[in-house]
């Protein structure tokens, strides 16, 4: 048995040098280059067009979509402000006005706020580094096709007048009391895009991280990537604690295991802080991406490269990080101690320091340019003023004696409003403006564009300035009546006339935005002078993203590389052509990007649509309680995966090395860490652990805020069969740790007998955890409750390692993994490292720790 | 040129008749911008300089903006403009918020200090209060949908739910706090001027959240000790004709089997006590008056005026029933 050979790294000149440069390429090569990747990068046509999955196409449906959702989000707001218009009026009754703004508010934060981000960032990221696509273009669609499916089911609920309508926080007890499918449709309706915005934010940070161009360091890089990681990060924080609430929630409703039920020990303000250990990072990974779009909005006004870029950076990563820290102040009125009170008022109040220094980098910015004011730029000033009034309020909210006032008042209702619409809104509108000659290769109009700016600008502050003044007169939100004696009936009425207002500006944005522009000639490449990659884009358009992939030395490459757009068009640079018509993006070096391997990405397909309504189908399905079909269609959703995996994802190649131009010879496979996979796997686990983690977190949180937990005369996990799940679950993933290794080492046989072995032991083990709280009654008492949650979602992940050994045991032995190709096994192994952390710590909580407690 | 400072004037004045706003609506009965409690005018106080000191912060980054713009969108130096994200974005702030947490943060000390000798248990109902009021020698005398506190001594609220969480406020009194099934809060009153005010849910607790409010009656201290011992006496029935038909009608449709009495057969605890019902100012947790005609209106319809109540609406009894029951509630003093 022979040690089998390592696989090739990337050989031949690098860094390129002036003269390989300025070098012309034949018009030959040129002709043929192009050919080639015309036709790799064919954008199917006719009724196949849904089968698209390259950025461009998805990018351009998921903002359109989110922006569907949230006119729609936007047209409930409007019937709201007609009920309010005058005290007592019956336009609503209760009941639909309870739906309108759970659902207005839901609508505005998972259908557009949030998806809005991923769909402008998976549309424009490859664009900023000079990519062809996405690393995982699939996972992009399917993530598209979980939002539209998921996002009209909760929407639509309203016409069935089946809408959740306790909040869009959803507190229990209310929320899990609630008659009816409102809620249900809320959880698992949520959850099915929060697991899509999840796969959208793994997606992007590989993208950030490893698809830049050649010399596209991590300190060069365009400031929109930083913030895509930053906000991808937060993502995966925040959103598994909702994830890990939603499950317990469900679980209550469906099964009436009391997790929030007070007289079986369980407590309702767990669900608040999930809640808002996800709801306040929310706002942040709602407002950076539009600071992002401002970063790189103000440096092509000023003409000058941003100033602070290193205080910018360090700012939004702190901002990530802080944003953690601050959930209690949306609970200040909840009775917590004055301590921790304290300490979350100057956590919130420290905020201030990092979106200050963003806010007066471009402000220095600008004065150090000559400005030169644009449509955009007009949008980005608006944004400031509304945004620095929302984060003033915000101040103020932040002193806890204050909030004690102005909580659950008309004065949050003004507050939030001003940071999402400065925060949110007037920069993503600013971002349609600036990059619309990208998306579309057509210009807006610089005259309905003011037209609807001072539309906007104005109602919006006739709506919600009065606000302030509303809530402090004791105007509670949520209301959908008040008396006249009040005396806020005029204030009201100008607030709806207000939002009017806002509703015509919306108009003439919408109509500016689809008016039909065939008439338009052809419009200049790079209209606004700008100096980042993006706006090398070809005129009239190209579906191959990059003619080819460019070397990288500045921050603002069209500024400071006066022949890099000439040389690109020539195919100068890297992956000038595609000799056997394959997709492919070229992978760099987090730190330096260095060059490493070409990747394939996938093409057009209909099997991430299939998975998506399969997926689809297992989410709302429970929503009835229908469980069979939803089982059926879960089932059906891994074996599309599976397929989807199977026939186009770290397929051994046919050439080991592919010529990437320049005389760089670069490989096409690459396993473990320097491949993307390995990275999405990683960070999609870093996510899954957070959920996991909250749960524990829900275990600790009983047992110091209740007395009764565990109750004195408890039944506990049997200990015999938690030790022997651990001892399983730990066999299970050595054993996959050892398949890996022998594997490498070319004994292919051992591997086998080791991924045979694997897979038992997780059943075993998954067995041996529903063994040890097979007895207990999780309806008594949330304590035997937490501990089946737990034993359930460890049983989920070994059922899901289960198939994944499997899947490794497969593919060794059908071909797809071989010693020397074992990106599979490696990315399964690094699950499992996971899966044996769970079980662990599973084990610890289940066996060790009732010892412990007093 | 002119096109950027536009917005900045209007919205100088519309921020300008704002505060001209908030001198002028200090009538409201349920307004923070009227406060009436030691505690509420702490935090009125503290509003009223955060508000100034927030108009004026945002002038100036308002004015630098439409500065490097407009005014001067020549190049600065680059000096200027890094010690500016330094000064305005680090220095400035950590002096600013350094300050301003040392000013207010101790204001939390007043409303959870201990009370002066009386204690009131509130629990929230959906969509009603239960409220009673703890006596020196451990009894409790029981009321509802009205609390009344002395002027001068502070009182403590001691604050429950029952099946969902709702939170107590009076604005003119003082903050709010949640009321949370199976926890208690706590909130402490200083009443400085004798008044009727109005105080309402504010955390959002199902169909009719809109239609849970009260009224707080401030009275002097020995208006106070009196109503106390009226309070706790038992019902007087009225003794009109009128109002001793009502007594029967309330008896035939089963009312005391959700409504207490305290002195007759209703002992029911579902719904508000009813004991002392004529002598309230409002009915319907806030949302009617207490006259005759309001009574009348509350029992025949209390399911149009307030969605999803548990109390069935009495529209089929007759006017007269209506008449008499209102007779004998009303009287109910």
């Amino acid at each position: 048995m022979t040690r089998p050979a390592p696989l090739p790294v990337a050989e031949g000149p690098y860094p390129p040098t002036e003269e390989m440069l300025s070098e012309p390429v034949s018009s030959e090569d040129q002709d043929r280059g192009k050919a080639e990747l015309r036709a790799a990068w064919k954008t199917p046509q006719g009724w196949r067009y849904i089968s698209a999955v390259n950025n461009t196409e998805v990018g351009v449906w998921y903002s359109l979509t989110a922006f569907g959702f949230m006119l729609l989000a936007g047209l409930l707001a409007l019937a709201m402000r007609v009920q309010l218009a005058f005290p007592d009026m019956t336009f609503l009754d209760a009941d639909r006005f309870n739906q309108f703004f759970t659902m207005h508010g839901s609508a505005m934060m998972f259908l557009f706020a949030v998806p809005m981000f991923e769909a402008i960032s998976i549309l424009l990221l490859p664009a900023f580094l000079g990519a062809r696509d996405m690393p995982f273009p699939r996972l992009s669609a399917y993530g598209y096709w979980c939002f539209l499916i998921g996002g009209c089911f909760v929407m639509g609920s309203l016409l069935f007048d089946a809408g959740p309508k306790a909040g869009w926080f959803m507190y229990p007890p209310l929320a899990t009391e609630e008659e009816g499918i409102g809620p249900d449709i809320w959880l698992l309706g949520l959850s099915f895009i929060e697991v899509a915005s999840i796969a959208a934010a793994v997606e992007l940070i590989v993208g950030a991280l490893k698809c830049r161009p050649p010399g596209m360091r991590v300190n060069i890089m365009p400031l929109y990537a930083w913030y895509v990681m930053v906000v991808g990060g937060m993502i995966l924080f925040a959103f598994p604690p909702l994830i890990a609430g939603d499950f317990l929630f469900e679980l209550q409703r469906s099964f009436d295991w009391p997790f929030f039920d007070p007289e079986r020990g369980g407590d309702p303000i767990l669900w608040q802080h999930l809640f808002w250990i996800f709801g306040h990072p929310e706002v942040y990974i709602v407002f950076l991406p539009s600071i992002a779009i401002a970063a790189m909005i103000v440096p092509t006004v000023a003409r000058r490269p941003i100033v602070g870029y290193s205080w910018i950076v360090l700012s939004a990563v702190g901002t990530g990080f802080l944003s953690f820290g601050l959930w209690v102040h949306h609970m200040f009125t909840t009775g917590l101690p004055q301590i921790s009170l304290g300490f979350f008022s100057a956590a919130s109040e420290a905020v201030v320091i990092p979106t200050g220094i963003q806010l007066f980098a471009f402000v220095a910015t600008l004065m150090v340019g000559r400005v030169r004011m644009s449509l955009p730029m007009l949008w980005i000033a608006g944004a400031l003023a509304i945004f620095v009034a929302g984060g003033l309020t915000g101040v103020m909210l932040a002193i806890v004696p204050f909030n004690w006032q102005a909580h659950d008042t008309y004065f949050i209702v003004a507050h939030l409003h001003y940071t999402l619409f400065g925060g949110m809104v007037f920069p993503v509108i600013a971002g349609v403006y600036y990059f619309y000659p990208f998306i579309a290769k057509k210009l807006l109009s610089e005259r309905l564009g003011r037209w609807a700016f001072w539309l906007i600008f104005t109602g919006f502050n006739v709506t919600f300035l009065p606000m302030h003044l509303t809530g402090l007169m004791g105007m509670p939100r949520r209301i959908f009546t008040y008396p006249e004696s009040s005396g806020w009936g005029t204030l009201n009425l100008i607030s709806t006339i207000g939002a009017f207002v806002v509703a015509a500006g919306f108009a003439v944005f919408l109509y500016d935005l689809l008016r039909p522009k065939s008439r338009q000639g052809q419009i200049p490449r790079n209209p606004w002078d700008a100096g980042t990659l993006e706006f090398s884009h070809d005129v009239p358009e190209e579906a191959w993203g990059v003619r080819s992939v460019p070397y990288v030395t500045s921050r603002y490459p069209l500024w400071d590389q006066p022949k890099l757009v000439e040389r690109m068009d020539a195919g100068r640079y890297y992956l000038t052509d595609s000799p056997d018509h394959q997709r492919e993006t070229i992978v760099t070096s987090v730190i330096d990007a260095k060059p490493i391997y070409v990747q394939r990405v996938t093409g057009p397909a209909w099997i991430t649509i299939w998975a998506a309504i399969f997926t689809g189908g297992a989410f709302i399905f429970p929503t009835f309680h229908i469980y069979k079909p939803a089982i059926v269609c879960g089932a059906f959703a891994i074996v599309c995966v599976l397929y989807w995996l199977w026939t186009s994802t770290a397929r051994p190649p046919k050439d080991e090395m592919r010529e990437a131009g320049l005389g760089l010879r670069l490989p096409t496979y690459m396993s473990g860490p320097d491949s993307v996979g390995w990275w999405g796997m990683w960070i999609t686990m870093l996510g899954d652990a957070t959920a996991f983690a909250s749960i524990v977190f829900g275990f600790f949180f009983y047992w110091t805020a209740r007395p009764d937990f565990p109750p004195a005369d408890a039944d506990h996990a049997i200990g015999v069969w938690v030790a022997a799940a651990a001892l399983l679950g730990v066999l299970a993933w050595a054993a996959t740790v050892l398949a890996r290794e022998v594997n490498r080492r070319g004994n292919v046989m051992l591997a086998r007998l080791a991924l045979v072995l694997a897979p038992l032991s997780a059943a075993a083990a998954a067995g041996a955890a529903w063994l040890a709280v097979r007895d207990l009654d999780p309806v008594s008492h949330v304590y035997p409750a937490i501990l089946w949650a737990l034993m359930v979602w460890l049983v989920v992940h070994l059922c899901a390692g289960i198939v994944m050994q499997c899947y490794c045991l497969a593919g060794s032995l059908f071909g797809k993994v071989t010693p020397r190709h074992d990106a599979d096994l490696r990315n399964v192994t690094l699950y499992w490292h996971f899966v044996a952390l769970k079980v662990l710590v599973t084990a610890a909580v289940l066996g060790l720790v009732p010892g412990w407690l007093p | 040129m002119t096109r950027f400072k536009r917005p900045t004037r209007t919205r100088t004045l519309v921020a300008l008749a704002g505060v001209l706003l908030m001198s002028a609506c200090g009538e409201g009965r349920q307004s923070v911008l009227n406060p009436s409690g030691r505690d509420a005018l702490l935090l009125y106080d503290l509003a009223l300089v955060m508000f100034v000191g927030a108009l004026v912060l945002w002038l100036l980054v308002g004015g630098l903006f439409v500065y490097v713009t407009r005014i001067n969108p020549r190049e600065m130096s680059r000096g200027l403009a890094e010690g500016l994200i330094i000064g305005g974005g680090v220095l400035f702030p950590v002096v600013l918020l350094g300050g301003l947490l040392v000013y207010s943060l101790p204001l939390m000390q007043a409303p959870r200090e201990a009370d002066e000798g009386m204690r009131v248990h509130i629990t929230a109902e959906q969509w009603w209060w239960r409220v009673e009021y703890e006596l020196p020698d451990g009894s409790r005398v029981t009321s509802a949908n009205e609390l009344r506190l002395p002027v001068g001594r502070r009182t403590g609220l001691i604050l429950n739910a029952h099946r969902v969480i709702h939170a107590f406020w009076v604005p003119a009194l003082g903050g709010k706090a949640d009321m949370i099934p199976g926890r208690e809060t706590y909130l402490s009153f200083l009443p400085e001027e004798a008044g009727t005010y109005r105080g309402q849910c504010a955390e959002f607790c199902g169909a009719s959240h809109a239609l849970m409010a009260f009224e707080a009656v401030v009275m002097e201290p020995d208006d106070f000790a009196a109503w106390l011992d009226a309070e706790a006496q038992e019902a007087t029935p009225p003794q009109s004709e009128e109002a001793t038909r009502g007594a029967q009608v309330f008896a035939r449709e089963g009312c005391g089997s959700c409504h207490t009495v305290r002195g007759t057969q209703a002992l029911g605890k579902v719904g508000p006590d009813l004991t002392h019902v004529g002598g309230r100012v409002s009915l319907g947790a806030g949302i009617l008056g207490a006259e005759a005609p309001d009574f009348v209106n509350w029992i025949a319809h209390t399911e149009s005026l307030k969605p999803e109540v548990a109390m069935p609406s009495y529209d089929h009894l007759s006017p007269d029933d209506l008449a008499a029951l209102a007779a004998y509630l009303g009287g109910l003093e």
